[in-house]
Order: structure tokens, then sequence, then C-alpha cells
């Protein structure tokens, strides 16, 4: 797995980078992988709240739609507007160009994990 | 997964990295490479599908035309040797038990291709209705390979060294590859120009492998099956079709031009509901099930909705009430939003190749 060692991911494949005060979130290679291509991407919006936990968009591909989770709480301070036209980016790169939007946070919730505990979860759900 | 059937090439497709699902009772591949990469593929150039879990029966015996045309929907009296058609099993009520093509293989001689979830049944009341005729269920013999796309017919010419382009739409012939015995027919169901290929099962592996040596076809699953019949405007039984409408309700009267006394006929005209092509604004596409409103009334339920690659935004059919059928524009109630839809006409994807008229070759 190339899940990079310096984030932190939720176990409903959501994975956070922290930059000065800001968290970026996107979606897992493990998830974009299980949605196969990707059509549509509902991010929250700018100035919304965001709850960790909580749903706070969705994502859809050919086959499928699934929630978006938001591993950090928080202001939504910018959103991805590349993946409005063109969603697949996230299939692409999606710890990189498919960064779906940044919160302002000053912490990170406990019970986010690391890479390795990250894919110890998807081991279990492949099964 | 253990009781799942598998089709002669299943495990190639395992071997070959396929996402693999449980459809109508099989283990089928749904993608390869991607869904959206093989839907491109077969609108470019070409791609090979495993219909293998098709249905496949034949009958004959004297009077089977006659017999046949009150079995089913289709206009045989016309259908010359070498040609299929496209029609229906109905139920008594005019309800779709199956659609289904048949091709006449000779005198009194029929093949009928029915769906895999549809099969058993469909044979046991085709027997039922051929009383004194031979029927034969030949489908675990006989695997289905097509190879759809705009190139499909240089890659098949290439490939059996022989003329195509004199063979045209519903039409179909015998040939051989490689001693075998194939049946080349020049249908499909992605809208591209294509053929669909049968042959014994025991050779369906060889013949896929050697398709795709030509570097012109690639692998395709049932994922971009889907999204191509979607664009096509073409009917999956069990989402536009079933046994509660008729199919002029699913906008297929149009076929129903058979001067036989079927069974199912009188029924057809009663429309209680009728199925509508809706093209969305945006890429959110709604699903088999969600709901379709006229202001705030609930008037319909979406039967199949799909992001159309080639149109770059949501495409869906839906059921609706009769009487509420002649709007242009609905509301579809999805879990999570409300989407604006019009209604268009079909296909939803214009560009199509299928019946492309092929000049012959002097």
């Amino acid at each position: 797995m190339s899940n990079p060692a310096d984030l932190k991911y939720s176990k409903s494949h959501e994975w956070v980078r922290v930059e000065g005060g800001e968290a970026v979130v996107g979606i897992t290679t493990f998830a974009q992988e299980a949605l196969g291509d990707i059509t549509y991407v509902e991010a929250p919006a700018v100035d919304d709240e965001v709850e960790a936990g909580a749903e706070c968009g969705s994502i859809e591909s050919v086959k499928a739609a699934s929630d978006l989770i938001s591993p950090v709480s928080g202001r939504v301070v910018a959103v991805n507007s590349e993946l409005e036209s063109a969603p697949e980016i996230i299939n692409q790169d999606p710890y990189g160009k498919g960064w779906i939007y940044r919160v302002a946070t000053d912490a990170l919730p406990d019970d986010l994990l690391d890479a390795a505990a990250y894919e110890a979860v998807c081991a279990q759900e492949s099964h | 997964m253990a009781d799942l059937l598998k089709t002669p090439l299943t495990a190639w497709h395992e071997s070959h990295g396929a996402k693999m699902a449980p459809f109508a009772g099989w283990n089928m591949p749904i993608q390869y490479e991607g869904i959206l990469a093989e839907h491109k593929q077969t609108r470019e150039s070409a791609s090979v599908f495993d219909i293998c879990h098709m249905g496949e029966f034949l009958v004959h015996g004297a009077g089977a035309k006659e017999a046949l045309m009150k079995a089913v929907s289709h206009s045989l009296a016309e259908l010359a040797e070498g040609r299929c058609r496209y029609g229906f099993i109905l139920n008594e009520k005019g309800g779709v038990l199956d659609d289904c093509i048949i091709y006449h293989l000779g005198p009194d001689s029929y093949m009928v291709v029915v769906n895999a979830a549809c099969c058993a049944t469909d044979f046991a009341v085709l027997s039922e209705r051929l009383p004194g005729l031979v029927c034969e269920d030949v489908s675990e013999t006989t695997a289905k390979i097509d190879l759809q796309g705009p190139k499909a017919v240089e890659i098949l010419e290439d490939f059996l060294g022989e003329d195509l382009h004199n063979l045209g739409y519903f039409a179909f012939r015998y040939t051989t590859w490689q001693g075998k015995k194939l049946l080349v027919s020049r249908t499909g169901y992605t809208g591209e120009l294509g053929y669909e290929l049968y042959i014994d099962a025991g050779s369906a592996l060889a013949l896929w492998e050697a398709l795709l040596r030509d570097e012109r076809v690639k692998p395709a699953g049932l994922g971009a099956r889907d999204t191509l019949r979607m664009e096509a405007g073409l009917a999956l039984y069990g989402h536009e079709l079933d046994t509660e409408h008729t199919p002029v309700e699913a906008g297929l009267g149009i076929m129903m031009k058979s001067q036989a006394d079927y069974v199912g006929k009188e029924g057809l005209a009663t429309v209680r509901e009728r199925l509508l092509p809706l093209e969305l604004e945006g890429r959110r596409a709604p699903r088999h099930g969600d709901i379709v409103a006229l202001g705030d009334e609930e008037v319909g339920r979406v039967t199949s909705g799909t992001f159309a690659p080639s149109l770059n935004k949501a495409i869906a059919f839906a059921w609706v009430r009769a009487d509420k059928a002649e709007a242009t524009e609905y509301t579809i109630v999805t879990p999570r939003a409300r989407l604006a839809a019009r209604v268009v006409s079909l296909p939803f994807y214009k560009q199509g190749t299928a019946r492309t008229k092929l000049a012959s070759k002097a």
C-alpha cells in the first residue's frame, strides 16, 4: 500500500494532512479503488462547519455512491474546485491533486490512525 | 461465491485483474482497467465482452414459425433466414417475462437468445407454449462473445479473412474459425457497430484470446456494458422491463408489429405508466428506485440512472404515471439531493455507429 506516512487516516477511508493551522482532507487509495471511476464529488462549501465523524458530502462513481465523513472538525476554508469538472483527479492522485477540502482547525481528533494502523483496517476490509 | 456459475472465461478474467461480482447468479467481470476507459475504448475502437452467461435455445420442428409467433411477440412472418429480430416473451397480461432475440436459422428452425436471469423460466414457458416442437436449451454448450466498437468490422474481417461489409444490421451467418462453427451476428448492446459471436463453449477461451491479440481490441466488463447500453437507450430486463409493465408502456410499441395472436397481446392496450428517458444538468446520477416528482407530487420511479461518459452528464430512465407523463421537466428526488431532469429523445447518445450502412466491397 502506498499510504503516505506523514498523514493521518480515518476508519471511513479519509486522510488528513496538517499544514500550519489547517487540515487538508481527501480520500485514500483504498477508497478510490473500491469506488472505481469517480464521476461526482459533493464537497462541503467554504465557511461550512464540519464535524469529525459526521457526513459532510458524498462521492459518486459510475457504480456506487458513498458518504464523505469528515475526519476533522472546523470551518472549511477552501474546496478543490477542479473536482467539479474533473473528479477523476481523485482516482489519479488521491493524496495530491485529489484533495477535497481544507479546514481551519487547532487539533486533530485522537482516534485518527497512522498509516500502519490504517493499512491493518484496509487488510481486514479486503476479506 | 462458491455457488456462482462460471463462464468458460471466468478464470481468465480473474487472472487478468478484473473486478468480479455476482450478476444473475454468475461470477462476472465488472471492470478490468476501469469503466470509463472501457467505455471510451468501445466508442472509439473495439472491446470484447464475455456474454457467456446469456441463454440460448434452439426451437425446431414442423410448424415452428407459426407456433413461435403465438408464443412470443416477434413478427417472424417476413423474417428471412439469416436475419434476427428483437422482441418479447409476454405473460397473459402483456407484462414482459423477458426480452430476447430470435434468429431464423433455417426452415422451421430458430435460435432464441435470452437473459441469464430469466433463462430457466423462459425455457419452461416456451417449452409449455410450444408442444410438439423440439426445444433445446443449449446455453451450457454455447459461448457468446461480443465484439463491439466502430473498428469491429475491420478487426473481424482481418481476423476471419472474409468480407463482412455485406452483413447488414440484424443479419447473421455461419462461418468457421479454426475448424469450429462460428455464428457471426451483426447485433449488440452498446450502440456501436459490432458483432455477437456464438461458438462452442470449449472454443471460447481460444477465441477470446485470439481476438485480444489484435491491439485494437481490449476486454470490457459489465460496468461499461451498462453505461454503453444506457447511452444507446437500450432497456435492461429487471430495470426498464418487467412483468408489471408492457413493451408499449416501455416505449417499444413500434416493435409490436406481429399480426399473430400471441400471448399477452390484449394486455398491450392498457397503459398505466410510461417509461421516460431523462437527461440531467450535471454529473450527479439518479439511481434505481429514486423518486420522480412533478412539483411536490410523486409521479414515478427511476429504473436506471448513470453518469453518461460520452455525454459528460447524468441520464436516467423512469416509470412515470401515464396521466403525468406528458410533462417535459421533472424533479428526481435522491436520498441526498433534488435533481432537475428533462425528457429527451432516444438514443441519449446519438453518434453511435451501430446502424452504420457498410458499402459492400466490390
